[in-house]
């Protein structure tokens, strides 16, 4: 019986995902407000949840896809992969308040710039400080906390060492998870209410999985605003991260 | 027809990536740059021309509001198969990393917001796309105490 279930299951994965998520919003949209009197957004509670719930897959598997290495919620993978994330993102833009987005488009521009050069510092005093010394351990590092996808191609790029990629990798994946619990809880305190600083926000974190899970969390109207900088991030940061940043780590430790 | 806004979406999302692609070859990256961005901005363009030429119908536009509507599914599907094992289990280096390039950027969200002053209005205009990303069926209630509202 339950070998059949899982059976079902496997083989209409996708469906599956769709019924399994569901579930998953439904319980927490009434934790949200049951629980928590409205205070916190059911999507926050969601996206935590599937965190929780990527760890214990994640425990119980050992692979690196969370809940989607369970084979009957392999659709999980599918549903939440970057194929549909990416044609639900564009999807948001059809209500962009067009004269609000050109209006911050100047900003966007300087929040993306900050936005890979603060955190590729962050990244790289923090290597140095743990003992590393090579220009390309520090660079690669630095590179993986702008996002967990230039982390490992600017290590490709360099030729670097595979636990120094490890660690890239794990520093974007952990920045990616901060983003998408803390916006809603500082969301307030840095004034992410309006489409300006959503479009810096995006531009500033940077991590598209972050900064979609965040605004979702915090504001939905904000979403395609944080998106429409964000997707921006991680192609700029893999053309300056192997290139200009490589070689500026280079020119100061030699 | 409502597959007419979804191939629409498509269409945009194919056309983004494919430029942001090439982008990318351009400037001699491995990665897409842009591509979605350059997408949204192409559904963007796209929305204002149709409602130029009155040919937006009610049913293309739900072709395209559905996915939007998907949107924070598919971000808490996404959320379910992160590496999280691997973000927990990596050690100090990787949560000072991670949590000092993210306050930082949060510092610098709020005073990038600031610069220049708040915006005269309010996203009225934007407000329907609110209930449409929100996956909310129900009428909107009054009373929103989530979004950061008391301007």
């Amino acid at each position: 019986m339950l070998h059949m279930l899982e059976h079902v299951f496997v083989e209409q994965s996708l469906v599956a995902a769709f019924a399994v998520i569901g579930g998953l919003m439904l319980v927490s949209n009434v934790i949200g407000k049951r629980l928590t009197g409205g205070r916190v957004h059911g999507s926050a509670i969601a996206i935590v949840l599937g965190l929780v719930l990527a760890y214990l897959g994640g425990l119980a598997t050992g692979g690196k896809h969370g809940l989607a290495d369970i084979p009957a919620l392999a659709g999980i993978g599918l549903m939440g992969g970057a194929m549909l994330r990416d044609f639900a993102i564009v999807a948001t833009a059809f209500e962009v308040d067009v004269i609000e987005a050109r209006r911050a488009g100047l900003l966007g521009v300087v929040a993306l710039a900050l936005g890979t050069v603060l955190p590729f510092l962050v990244g790289t005093l923090t290597a140095v400080a743990f003992g590393y010394h090579d220009a390309v351990s520090i660079t690669t590092i630095g590179a993986g906390a702008i996002t967990y996808i230039v982390g490992p191609v600017t290590g490709a790029a360099l030729g670097a060492d595979s636990t120094v990629m490890a660690l890239s990798i794990a520093t974007g994946v952990t920045k990616a998870v901060m983003v998408m619990v803390g916006t809603p809880l500082v969301a307030r305190l840095i004034g992410l209410d309006n489409p300006r600083s959503a479009m810096a926000y995006g531009g500033l974190m940077g991590t598209v999985s972050g900064v979609a899970g965040g605004l979702a969390a915090t504001d939905p109207k904000l979403v395609p605003y944080g998106a429409l900088t964000a997707t921006f991030h991680t192609g700029i940061g893999c053309l300056v991260g192997p290139s200009l940043l490589f070689l500026a780590v280079r020119a100061l430790v030699g | 027809m409502t597959v007419l806004g979804v191939a629409l979406l498509a269409l945009c999302t194919l056309v983004g990536v494919f430029l942001g692609d090439l982008l990318g070859i351009l400037l001699g990256v491995k990665a897409n740059v842009g591509g979605v961005g350059i997408a949204m901005m192409l559904l963007i363009a796209a929305r204002i021309w149709l409602m130029r030429h009155d040919r937006l119908g009610h049913a293309t536009k739900l072709g395209v509001e559905f996915w939007a509507s998907m949107y924070i599914p598919i971000v808490v599907a996404m959320a379910a198969q992160q590496n999280v094992v691997a973000a927990v289990s990596g050690g100090p280096i990787v949560i000072i990393a991670a949590v000092g390039s993210v306050l930082l950027c949060f510092a610098a969200t709020a005073l990038l917001g600031r610069i220049g002053g708040r915006p005269a209005r309010d996203g009225a205009e934007a407000e329907p796309a609110a209930t449409v990303i929100a996956g909310d069926v129900e009428a909107p209630s009054p009373v929103r105490p989530t979004t950061a509202g008391g301007r």
